[in-house]
């Protein structure tokens, strides 16, 4: 067995290299860790309303967002990401955040629209305004709706998020 | 939209019923008395082919101008809008329904499909339609204060709904939560 | 040694079969936020309680603090898959009230719109409702004529789901020579499209299985339950208002309103199929006979924003005041009620005006077929499987923002 050389590592991305033919990551394990989470966020399907729609359709064959590893699951408990594609009302928000605490750690959320960011333009009596009232969120998207680009750009803000996390993998650090 | 003849024989066989009729922008409008409202709707279902009760719904007249110091009118106003498919006529029944005895007979009977439509006037503008099946809060919460299309009622709401206020309390407290220390205890 | 197992439930001897399922509002089938109680009897349905109001965001509320213009960027969130349709719908109820002329130009270019909205919100119920059945690839041919079709509308108006682009009195933007181009090259090939889609489920044994005599209903049921649109019309019932109260250009508009006959969830796909194809017709017959003219009356009602084209505007003045005083400087105002109905893709979505003499309305109610839909679903689902509750929700074609306003 020769040695490593540093030249014959195939760099990933920052800090995470493969070596080719050992089917082996080298990296510090903050950094491998998190580039996986990056590559696949799992986000609940929930649509709540007019943003759900453009949700779809980024994940249609036009934007494809499986590209990004980012694939819908039906269940909370496979899911990693919220995303909050609508208005919330009051009478929803409770179930919000039992879909929410249904989630296993780590787990981002995303609130998509203005609806969901500060309530938007409905400033009524049924409506919160903002899903930050109930809910730590982790990237606002605006727009009424924002187009499909627009929820891909947030996908990609989180995941420079979560590649600049430091130790959120592990209850002895 | 021609005249449909159906006012006339409204007021011919609900005399006491019928107290004012208009047209505007083409529409027929008929004012009434609450009290036989289902005689009325069943009239002008089966005797005038009205086959499609096109909306329901609950107006507040505390502050409409038409309305103030007008004896025909009361506080609140139910208002049916019906039509024929077949001779394309359709007619508007306002229904005056006053603030002390708050309730209206239902039409459930006659249209299964109002319902809903009836729920939703409960819940919003708090008319009892009675012998209606299943008379519930529709569109707020069950435990909600007050009935939000009340004139009186302001657009952001009196005071806070008690189940959202636990939620927020809740995620408050959620908020310092640590998972070691939570683990400390069994160990 | 047997467990005791201990339920939250009581279960009395001989009803160990019977399930309380509670299905929603987190469901990928409900088509929003849609909750439904269920009494089940092994799969079958014993009892059906549909709960709304998870979106209920106070419209009708809202609209009374609001003029008559700035009320129409509400209507966009009514039904958000097809806000065309709900801005004319609108547009066309307020023109009543307030008797505002409409060009004729802009009454064609309405009409286009209207289709157009219909097409995109049909395109989305199959791909939505064959997705809910488990038919995976017409989801992916749907979206991919209905991103088309959304382009078109971001190009004509800036904004692909919430348009906002009728005006009282007239539209906001001319069409130009590229989106003609681009719509004509659509309707072209939309057919075809169609044809492939036909081919994928039409015959389809699964398909098949999955929609026939799944939520039949008849005729006069189904008038006695307030069904509209192409819900109704899967029953045989021959009820389109475009037909009975023609609005915008539909008077010179040749189409016919398919009917279906057995009142199942096949009857009202194919209607609903046919409906697209009528649709496109329209779409042809509107970019042939556009006429020329204006797209904005002159008695409409100017306001800051947009201005009218040709117009200049009061740049002085804080747009808050003169928006309030240019509504309130209309004499047309008057006192009155007036309910006007359009058929928007989901059904009939009728707007009831109260108007006290100012410029905000008194009352709106929104008559919105979704909230009328989901009741008639406690009735449709009775007595069939628990799987084809997916199919009955798919097939009264609901969307949650205008069920709940």
């Amino acid at each position: 067995m020769g040695q490593l050389n540093e030249n014959d590592l195939v760099k990933i991305k920052d800090g995470v290299s493969f070596i080719p033919g050992a089917s082996a990551l080298v990296g510090p394990l903050n950094r491998i860790i998190n580039w996986g989470r990056a590559g696949s966020i799992w986000p609940v399907t929930f649509g709540l309303a007019c943003c759900a729609i453009e949700m779809m359709v980024a994940g249609s064959s036009t934007n494809d967002l499986d590209r990004f590893g980012i694939i819908f699951r039906a269940s909370p408990r496979q899911a990693d990401c919220l995303i909050l594609a609508g208005t919330i009302t009051k009478k929803m928000a409770p179930v919000i955040r039992r879909v929410y605490d249904q989630m296993p750690e780590p787990r981002y959320v995303l609130a998509m629209g203005s609806c969901a960011c500060s309530g938007g333009l409905f400033d009524t009596y049924a409506v919160v305004q903002g899903g930050d009232n109930f809910l730590p969120v982790d990237v606002y998207i605006p727009g009424c709706p924002p187009r499909p680009e627009a929820l891909i750009e947030g996908l990609i803000t989180l995941q420079k998020k979560i590649n600049q996390e430091q130790g959120r993998w592990s209850q002895l650090v | 939209m021609e005249s449909t003849g159906i006012i006339p024989r409204l007021e011919v066989s609900y005399p006491d019923d019928v107290l004012h009729s208009y047209q505007y922008c083409g529409q027929d409008v008929v004012l009434t008395r609450k009290k036989h409202i289902l005689d009325i709707c069943s009239f002008i279902r089966d005797q005038c082919a009205m086959n499609h009760l096109m909306f329901l719904c609950a107006v507040d007249n505390s502050r409409r101008k038409e309305a103030i110091g007008k004896n025909e009118y009361e506080r609140f106003e139910v208002v049916y809008q019906f039509y024929s498919m077949t001779t394309k006529h359709s007619i508007r029944i306002r229904a005056q329904v006053p603030d002390d005895d708050c309730s209206i007979e239902s039409i459930t009977s006659l249209w299964p499909g109002a319902d809903c439509l009836e729920r939703e006037c409960f819940d919003l503008m708090g008319i009892h339609f009675s012998s209606h099946p299943d008379l519930r809060r529709i569109l707020m919460p069950e435990d909600w204060k007050g009935h939000p299309l009340r004139k009186e009622y302001p657009l952001r709401g009196i005071g806070e709904w008690a189940g959202y206020e636990t939620l927020k309390e809740k995620s408050l407290e959620l908020r310092t939560f640590d998972y070691r220390s939570s683990q400390k205890g069994n160990e | 040694m047997s467990r005791k197992i201990s339920f939250n439930c009581p279960v009395q001897a001989g009803d160990e079969d019977r399930y309380r399922i509670q299905m929603g509002p987190q469901h990928p089938a409900t088509h929003g936020v849609l909750r439904v109680d269920l009494d089940l009897d092994g799969e079958i349905i014993r009892k059906c309680n549909p709960h709304v109001g998870y979106l209920h965001r106070g419209f009708e509320k809202l609209a009374e603090h609001r003029t008559y213009v700035q009320n129409l960027v509400l209507t966009d969130r009514l039904d958000y898959m097809a806000a065309m349709a709900n801005n004319v719908g609108y547009c066309e109820a307020v023109e009543k009230l307030l008797a505002i002329e409409v060009p004729q130009r802009s009454r064609y270019l309405r009409t286009m719109v209207c289709e157009m909205a219909r097409l995109a919100s049909h395109l989305l119920w199959l791909a939505t409702h064959a997705l809910d059945i488990g038919a995976m690839t017409v989801f992916l041919y749907c979206f991919r004529e209905r991103e088309e079709l959304l382009e078109i509308f971001a190009e004509l108006c800036g904004s692909r789901l919430t348009n906002t682009y009728t005006r009282l009195g007239g539209v906001r933007q001319d069409v130009t020579h590229s989106i003609m181009m681009k719509l004509e090259k659509f309707v072209d090939s939309f057919p075809s499209n169609l044809e492939e889609y036909e081919t994928l489920i039409d015959t389809n044994r699964i398909w098949l299985k999955r929609t026939i005599d799944v939520g039949t209903v008849g005729a006069d049921e189904a008038v006695g339950l307030c069904l509209t649109g192409a819900s109704l019309r899967g029953s045989g019932v021959d009820y389109d208002i475009r037909k009975h109260f023609p609005y915008a250009a539909y008077d010179f508009m040749d189409f016919e309103v398919p009917l279906g006959e057995t009142g199942d969830t096949y009857a009202r796909y194919r209607c609903r199929i046919e409906e697209m194809l009528q649709s496109n017709s329209i779409l042809r017959q509107c970019i042939e006979r556009m006429p020329p003219g204006p797209i904005i009356g002159d008695d409409a009602p100017d306001l800051i924003m947009p201005n009218k084209p040709g117009r200049k505007v009061e740049v002085d003045v804080p747009a808050q005041q003169s928006l309030i005083k240019l509504v309130e400087d209309r004499e047309t105002f008057m006192e009155g009620d007036v309910y006007v109905a359009t058929e928007v893709p989901k059904g009939e979505l009728g707007f009831y005006f109260v108007s006290d003499g100012n410029g905000t309305p008194y009352r709106m109610h929104i008559r919105s077929p979704s909230f009328l839909h989901i009741s008639a679903l406690k009735t449709m689902a009775k007595g069939s499987m628990l799987a084809d509750l997916i199919a009955i929700i798919g097939t009264l074609d609901v969307v949650l923002g205008e069920c709940d306003r």
